[in-house]
């Protein structure tokens, strides 16, 4: 029927085509990347106390190597690894970490740094838990059935948090107690919304800037220490893992300058973690 | 590759729109010869006849055919009582016919500009056409209809909705496109239109073909009596048979 | 109230201050979302207005689907895309999860529903008007379609505009495809997302008030043009 194409057609099909090209044009521009780069699967907690804006530029500067750090809870981290969508795991859940490297995913587990957990609740502090014992701060609460926000998100923080309730005999159940299933922040933001306690890392409290009239409450318990570990994830599981690069990251972390750009990481002109690889070595 | 046309043969053919029969085993057959005009009152099924022998509607019953072949040819085209124009120049809107049909970018060019002129537009050929008044777009559709050369014309009321200035050129520019070999077929309201143009009148009346006269013996004499009462302004609006 | 005052602060303090990041931020974000918008166009509208015209088995049935899509949570399709670019899926050996490429594929996803069915929709009406006439002239439907898709042009403009804004808003499956990494796959939307974790509200507002500016000021351009190709065309 139609014995040549129309010159509008031919016009029209050079626009799209032209659209096409533009819109892959701005695909590839992101797809090359001739920077060696590792991917990291880290918490939130440690992604908003804003150290790997800090740390990161040096480990490049140190190693050549763009670190590029996808930031979720412990739990999906690890689980992220897994899966062999990261090349190193840092994370602060001793348990799931052991349990990670007994499945066979990690390689080896380095201890890096150490901060420590709070209790925060309102200045009030209607359920009078003000100390420094975790275990008695929680009983209180629960007696009090003072309002409590719990991350419930498989998170380092949570794991810590479910372990202090076991530990204190208490089984968290009822409408004084919230589980909001999100990360620090929102949880956070959560109890100062609703004048209630959570549990946080010292972190992420220092850096949050919507505190309502929440305070620390609970802190020094030694049993509040929260130790971080990282571990290569295991090529053997994953052959596409980038050993090198990867190790050569965990390596500087643990070498003395790595240990000392941690420690000299300050919100507010606080110490904020500190380093302990080299600790009883 | 020219498709055979005629004859244009309807046999039997009824048409359901809506639940509704609006044409009830008509039966014509067109050889291409005369100026044929179909009268009818609103309703009698008039337009619904024309959109069947363009093979624009299919019949629910009967059958249509073209040539004895039931694929409907090219080299036909039709008006329709509102134009209907691509957002582009009125030439732009002649050029793009003759593109779907295949004809070459230079010769639809060429063609274009001779049927704008034939219609007298040639001064407003780049404004947008549907900025044009309503009696120019419509000589626009007829330069596009006059531009694909086809064979037969049909013309869906193309003067109802103009004033009658621009009614009459309409009607000149069909009668010079009949002058050069187009076979017309056109329905309408306007009986003087009918009586001046026609060779043969189809006459309808609620979706039956009722007769079919030499145009000079209808205006005089028709055949059937619904005819006669149409004439005569008798029957009324819609259909139903008057009350005597 | 103060917070409001404060987020306003924050904006133009953001603007003023020419912070290369804020910058590198948001040209990512306008890549990404014009990328998306365009791909899903490119698909979206002959599909949309071909369906609009052309009457086929199962029509009803594609029209009634579309429409659902509309309704998919974008969280959903980001789950479905990461799972697929993840390492442990189909495309894993790709390797572009957590690059802006993996970006672009999910809100193209998002986007594509959206410019099918307000192209059908326009073209269904549209083809009301035309269809007698195209037909007549042997036009097929299927022919049709880029006839349409040029007649249309400016409904259609909207509807590629609507596409964008909807790329653009897009934050749930970002996160989960994107990773938000900082410098490589943070959009404005994940970084008031984070920002708003932070509990800095100011400068999440901010943030957003910059997005805003920066989708209003592509909607005021698509607009003069529009109204300078119908002037100078009448």
């Amino acid at each position: 029927m139609e014995h040549r194409i129309p010159r509008n057609l031919i016009r029209f099909s050079t626009a799209w085509i032209v659209a096409a090209l533009v819109a892959g044009g701005l695909l590839a521009s992101q797809a090359a990347s001739a920077q060696e780069f590792i991917t990291v699967a880290s918490t939130t907690s440690t992604e908003q106390s804003g150290l790997f804006k800090h740390l990161l530029p040096e480990a490049k500067r140190a190693t050549g190597i763009e670190v590029r750090v996808v930031a979720l809870g412990t739990g999906q981290a690890l689980d992220m690894a897994r899966r062999g969508d990261a090349d190193v795991v840092f994370v602060h859940d001793r348990v799931a970490e052991e349990k990670f490297l007994a499945e066979g995913f990690g390689v080896k587990r380095f201890d890096v740094m150490y901060n420590d957990f709070v209790i925060v609740g309102p200045k009030s502090d209607p359920a009078g838990i003000r100390g420094k014992n975790v275990i008695r701060s929680l009983e209180k609460i629960a007696d009090n059935k003072a309002p409590f926000v719990s991350r419930a998100d498989k998170s380092g923080t949570h794991a810590a948090e479910l372990r202090f309730w076991k530990d204190a005999g208490i089984e968290p159940r009822g409408a004084w107690y919230r589980e909001t299933g999100s990360g620090m922040g929102p949880t956070l933001n959560t109890a100062a919304g609703m004048g209630a306690y959570a549990l946080t890392d010292r972190g992420t409290w220092i850096s949050f800037a919507n505190r309502g009239d929440l305070v620390v409450l609970c802190e020094g318990d030694k049993r509040l220490f929260n130790q971080y570990g990282v571990m290569l994830v295991n090529p053997a599981k994953h052959p596409h893992v980038k050993r090198e690069a990867g190790q050569k990251f965990i390596d500087w972390l643990i070498s003395p300058e790595g240990q000392r750009a941690i420690a000299e990481y300050r919100i507010d002109g606080q110490q904020v973690f500190f380093p302990d690889y080299w600790a009883g070595k | 590759m020219a498709e055979r046309l005629f004859p244009v043969d309807a046999r039997d053919v009824t048409v359901r729109v809506g639940g509704h029969e609006a044409l009830r085993g008509a039966n014509l057959h067109l050889d291409g010869r005369g100026r044929i005009v179909i009268l009818g009152a609103n309703g009698a099924g008039k337009s619904v006849l024309l959109r069947v022998l363009h093979g624009l509607m299919a019949p629910t019953a009967g059958a249509i055919t073209w040539a004895g072949s039931e694929r409907r040819p090219n080299q036909q085209a039709m008006v329709f009582q509102r134009p209907v124009m691509l957002r582009r120049t009125a030439i732009a809107n002649i050029e793009y016919a003759m593109a779907v049909n295949g004809t070459g970018h230079s010769e639809a060019e060429l063609r274009a500009r001779e049927a704008i002129e034939h219609v007298g537009l040639a001064n407003v050929a780049q404004r947008q056409a549907r900025a044009l008044s309503g009696g120019e777009q419509q000589r626009i559709a007829l330069a596009r209809a006059w531009a694909l050369r086809p064979r037969l014309l049909y013309l869906d009321e193309p003067t109802a909705s103009l004033d009658p200035t621009a009614a009459a050129e309409v009607e000149r520019i069909v009668g010079r496109i009949y002058a050069a070999g187009t076979a017309v077929v056109m329905t309408t309201h306007n009986l003087g239109l009918a009586r001046r143009f026609a060779d043969e009148i189809v006459f309808l009346h609620e979706g039956r073909i009722v007769e079919r006269t030499p145009a000079d013996r209808f205006f005089r004499e028709p055949a059937s009596n619904e005819a006669r009462w149409f004439l005569q302004g008798e029957l009324p609006w819609n259909t139903a048979s008057p009350a005597i | 109230m103060s917070d409001i005052l404060a987020s306003f602060v924050a904006a133009a303090r953001l603007v003023t201050g020419g912070d290369p990041n804020l910058w590198s931020v948001v040209s990512l974000s306008l890549e990404v979302s014009l990328a998306a918008a365009v791909l899903a166009c490119l698909i979206g509208l002959p599909l949309g207005t071909w369906v609009g015209v052309r009457d086929f088995p199962g029509r009803r049935a594609v029209i009634v689907s579309l429409n659902a899509l509309l309704g998919l949570p974008s969280v959903v399709v980001g789950l479905i895309v990461y799972l697929m670019l993840s390492r442990a899926g189909p495309l894993g050996s790709l390797g572009i999860l957590f690059t802006p490429t993996a970006i672009v594929i999910a809100q193209t996803l998002l986007v594509l529903p959206i410019v099918a069915a307000m192209s059908r929709q326009f073209a269904e009406d549209a083809w009301q008007e035309y269809r007698e006439q195209l037909l007549s002239l042997g036009v097929t439907p299927t022919r049709a379609v880029p006839t349409l898709l040029l007649d249309l042009r400016y409904s259609l403009l909207t509807v590629v505009l609507l596409g964008f804004g909807r790329a653009a808003s897009e934050v749930g499956a970002v996160m989960i495809v994107g990773g938000n990494i900082d410098g490589v796959t943070r959009v404005m939307t994940t970084a008031i997302a984070l920002e708003t974790s932070k509990g800095d509200l100011p400068l999440a507002l901010g943030l957003g008030i910059v997005l805003i500016v920066v989708v209003l000021a592509l909607n005021a351009a698509a607009f003069a043009v529009r109204e300078w190709s119908l002037a100078r065309h009448g």
